[in-house]
């Protein structure tokens, strides 16, 4: 049986004045059900721009420039708008960093969930509705009757939140791409999120692609973690092993510089320099400029993706652990 | 303990001015005046050198406690005091001394620097203002301050535009460094920056406190950046304080049951997956805050007396305050 | 901090050359604000390039007056454009009115850009009372038409170049003020305005170098379509006889002047200023309107 979502080889370019931006470039990774897999990166690592071209969302002057995206063995890339419609809020929905982005402000929270439901199914307003309620309920939404006939400016950030999941859980979605969805969240308000979404996964079993920069948001969620740099998918493996034996100097960089891990009061360790422009991207590994194992063939070629270990992958030279 | 800068039962509330449509239903009936307290009097002191971090969620008042104490925003109530001197009975150059010692360090490294100005003159106007370096050596002064940040001075005179996330945060902290402060309030300073360049900020934080001997008020909602830095540790909800302690003693040991569950919530590197257990409700409105302690409707140990009695910040270990009931009379 | 590498930054890109090379992306913009800038030369030009000087006496002949254009005087003079009924050169008296057209348009914006600007930005800054009565002055300044405005005012102080230009300003300043307004608004809530305060800057330096400078971009927008809509405005007042005086024509003295000979078929003393006026006007329009699209940050992709 294949997975729930299989990506292969995908290329998602972007053509600018100042020349081709490759944002996402070769990157494969597959989730299965009831799975969530944790894309971590920094900005302009391509980790948007990967969850978008999975939901057929890339505009121009952005496009797939090849590679292939499977959902339950169907092809995606390619597909017309009229194929991605059938596709998008129904088979793979989308939660976003800012709920507003799914919210219309001037309409009801029960017109759009309605209209929602109605898109894809042909129910009745009072069925949809008591389904709108129930969805609502799910998503620890108190009293959901009253709340379903306000507008979104009258919920609180982490209820909008709320409401956007709940939209998307609407047509129990194979697959949910989730951009950043607690980053401007308060901090208990962010667990909260993290906890519904947890349970709501276990229920349905949805496949979860969790997109964000915060390895510690990911770290108690997710069973695999893919890790970003400048388009590429530098590392890949079972979450656990990820963390505590990084085989990419950047990923092993990236947990170093979390204060956490560091003593008190002591300069924590750094990686250097800063994320390089898609534009300029060096010749080698792109990381090598601020990496400290670089060695001579790192800024020779880019290396290419190899396994590492039973069942992680790694585009690294000089892996910091040989694997056991 | 001389504070260098202190706030003393500060209060700040805004009111929101009644739009015309709410004028005009005025003239049938009464219209309430919508008035936020974002800070509730608070006191806190900052003492030469000194490290003190500053967390709350958002509607807390951190940041606003954090522009008043900068000399940003007056106060509605009670006193900034700077080395012992209500900064509002100052003036002339004695309150521009005052002023120029506080700087701020803010969250967006886009929107903190006017666009339209070269780094040379946005890193170079203050101190060429107020005399801090004469005209012919401002050129100098500037580079100075940019290699000391990690900035190439060659880029003396470029635009902020031009600069990656990172480098802009080192140009707001070399603005900020240019009047020679005494204290720097950073309010989310790396909250917008990526991952692996929060810590070589961190780091310069660090750095910049140990050569100038800068006092930090450091305000965010990250408690492992807070951790890591600060000497103190005040925890704000809802315009109050309700736990202010040393650093390594609030974090081994939280007294106040908000404390305990911003603790409990915050993100950590963990190895596999595990089931979150959040701290329950929403965070109120600073609108119509809860009545009596306004952790109350959140806090799993509240009693009858929360609702109806405000807590008191009570000293209840040397050096170390808490505002709760459950900690006696 | 040896080892914070400094990335390679592409070469010094001011926001003025950035712009400049968006413009020149379009070409009938471009092209539009060639025919300005040429427009305004030739009109600068006048004095030199002019077949004659139509203020001096001494070179016109009342007895080459309404000649046809192209028509050859006795001493074998051309005029291309024809003359008028006083033996005026026609195409002189263009180039001479165009300046003048010009000048009033873009003087009285200049003036009304500094008076709406000053104000607009005061207001926003400080708010409250001082916002209330500016912004209620501007509704007060917006609620008339501003030809009305205009007309009343030249009625009092009566006729003159100066005092069109005070008319003529008095009627602009109201728009620049309260788009000025809105953006210093949005401007002065950002941070870069609190890092400012926070360096004990004086208020008036705040305003003028840090928030003002930010609000301009919408502003030279309105001010280029302004002073297209001045000229026009000059040569409703200089058409009804209450504008420039007659011993310094503008295009809309001009065309004043013709009209009451289109009937008799001597077309060519109003049409032909009429057109240039209609030409001038069209292309700062599309000089304008690129600048608008160019400005407008809900435009930009």
């Amino acid at each position: 049986m294949s997975a729930t979502l299989e990506v292969a080889g995908l290329e998602t370019h972007f053509v600018t004045r100042a020349g081709v931006v490759k944002a996402v470039d070769g990157v494969s990774f597959s989730v299965d059900r009831g799975q969530v897999l944790g894309l971590v990166g920094e900005s302009g690592s391509g980790k948007t721009v990967t969850g978008l071209s999975i939901m057929g969302l890339v505009d121009a002057p952005g496009r797939i420039a090849g590679g292939s995206i499977k959902l339950a063995g169907k092809e995606l890339v390619g597909l017309d708008e009229r194929g991605w419609r059938t596709i998008r809020g129904r088979k793979i929905a989308m939660i976003f960093q800012d709920p507003m982005m799914t919210l219309n402000p001037v309409l009801r929270v029960d017109t759009q969930m309605i209209e929602a439901i109605q898109a894809h199914e042909d129910v009745a307003n009072d069925v949809a509705r008591a389904r709108c309620r129930d969805a609502l309920g799910r998503v620890g939404i108190p009293s959901p009757e009253e709340r379903l006939s306000a507008y979104p400016h009258q919920f609180s950030g982490g209820m909008r939140q709320r409401v956007a999941i709940a939209i998307a859980l609407l047509h129990n979605p194979d697959l949910i791409i989730a951009d950043e969805p607690t980053t401007a969240l308060d901090v208990t308000i962010q667990a909260q999120i993290i906890a519904q979404v947890q349970k709501l996964a276990a229920e349905t079993g949805a496949a979860i692609v969790w997109v964000t920069h915060d390895l510690a948001v990911v770290s108690g969620l997710s069973d695999r973690l893919a890790v970003m740099y400048a388009g590429r998918i530098i590392e890949e493996g079972p979450t656990a092993e990820v963390l505590t034996r990084p085989g990419h100097p950047y990923t092993a960089g990236l947990l170093a510089s979390l204060p956490i891990n560091n003593p008190r009061g002591r300069p924590l360790n750094q990686i250097p320099g800063s994320t390089p422009s898609l534009l300029r991207l060096p010749p080698g590994c792109p990381f090598a400029p601020r990496c400290g194992a670089c060695q001579d063939d790192c800024t020779v070629t880019r290396p290419p993706e190899t396994r590492f270990g039973m069942d992680r992958r790694l585009r690294c030279f000089h892996p910091l652990e040989a694997s056991a | 303990m001389s504070a260098l800068i202190e706030a003393r039962n500060v209060s700040k509330r805004f009111a929101r001015e009644p739009d015309l449509a709410a004028k005009i239903a005025g003239l049938f009936g009464n219209v309430r005046r919508e008035v936020v307290h974002a800070l509730d009097s608070v006191s806190l002191a900052v003492a030469p050198g000194e490290v003190v971090g500053l967390v709350g969620e958002s509607g807390s008042g951190k940041s606003t406690l954090g522009r008043i104490l900068a000399g940003v925003w007056e106060p509605t109530g009670g006193d900034v005091l700077f080395d012992g001197c209500r900064t509002a009975d100052l003036s002339g150059d004695e309150r521009r001394k005052a002023d120029l010692a506080v700087q701020m360090v803010f969250q967006d490294p886009m929107s903190s620097l006017n666009p339209r100005m070269r780094v040379a003159d946005i890193i170079g106007e203050a101190p060429l203002f107020h005399g801090v370096a004469a005209k012919a050596e401002v050129a100098a002064y500037v580079a100075d301050l940019m290699r000391k940040v990690g900035l190439d001075p060659s880029f003396a005179d470029r635009y902020p535009h031009q600069f990656s996330g990172g480098q802009r945060a080192r140009i707001g902290i070399a603005r900020a460094l240019a009047v020679k402060p005494r204290v720097i309030v950073a309010d989310e300073a790396i909250a917008a920056l990526d991952v692996s360049i929060q810590a070589q900020v961190i780091n310069l934080f660090m750095q910049l406190r140990a050569e100038f001997g800068l006092a930090y008020l450091f305000i965010s909602h990250d408690l492992g950046v807070v951790r890591h830095l600060a000497d103190r540790v005040a925890i704000l909800y809802l315009g109050r304080i309700v736990e202010i302690a040393k650093a390594d003693e609030l974090f081994a040991a939280p007294n106040h049951p908000y404390t305990q569950a911003l603790l409990a919530n915050m993100p950590k590197v963990e190895t596999g997956k595990h089931a979150f257990a959040p701290l329950q409700g929403e965070i109120p409105s600073p609108l119509n805050p809860p009545s009596g302690c306004h952790f109350h409707p959140r806090c799993p140990f509240a009693t009858a007396r929360c609702s109806d009695e405000v807590p008191a910040l009570k000293e209840i270990a040397p050096g170390r305050l808490a505002a709760c009931h459950l900690n006696g009379p | 901090m040896s080892d914070v590498a400094i990335e390679a930054i592409p070469a010094v890109e001011t926001p003025l050359r950035r712009f400049i090379a968006d413009y020149c992306a379009n070409r009938l913009a471009l092209a539009a604000l060639v025919v300005v800038l040429v427009l305004a030369l030739l009109s600068l030009l006048a004095p030199w390039i002019a077949p004659q000087n139509p203020y001096d006496l001494t070179q016109i002949s009342i007895f080459d007056n309404m000649l046809k254009p192209g028509e050859r005087s006795m001493d074998g003079n051309l005029f291309v454009l024809g003359t008028d009924e006083q033996g005026r050169d026609m195409l002189s008296a263009m180039l001479y009115g165009l300046k003048m057209s010009l000048f009033v348009g873009a003087a009285s914006t200049a003036m009304g850009l500094a008076v709406g600007v000053s104000l607009g930005v005061t207001a926003a800054y400080f708010g409250g009372r001082i916002d209330a009565a500016i912004m209620r002055l501007v509704d007060l300044q917006l609620s008339f038409p501003a030809i009305l405005i205009a007309l009343i005012l030249l009625a009092v102080l009566g006729k003159g170049v100066d005092k069109v230009i005070l008319a003529l300003t008095l009627v602009q300043w109201a728009y620049y003020a309260r788009t000025v307004r809105g953006n210093a608004l949005v401007e002065r809530r950002r941070e870069y305005i609190e890092a400012a305060q926070c360096l004990a800057l004086p208020r008036s330096r705040i305003i003028f170098r840090h928030l003002l400078p930010n609000c301009m971009a919408p502003l030279i927008v309105i001010a280029t379509v302004q002073v297209a809509h001045a000229i026009s405005l000059e040569a409703t007042l200089s058409f009804l006889g209450v504008g420039v005086p007659i011993t310094e024509p503008s295009l809309g003295l001009l065309i004043s002047n013709g009209y009451k000979y289109i009937l008799s078929g001597k077309y060519w003393v109003s049409l032909f200023p009429g057109l240039l006026l209609l030409f001038t006007i069209l292309t700062i329009n599309l000089v304008g309107d690129h600048l608008r699209d160019l400005l407008n940050p809900r435009l930009k992709t």
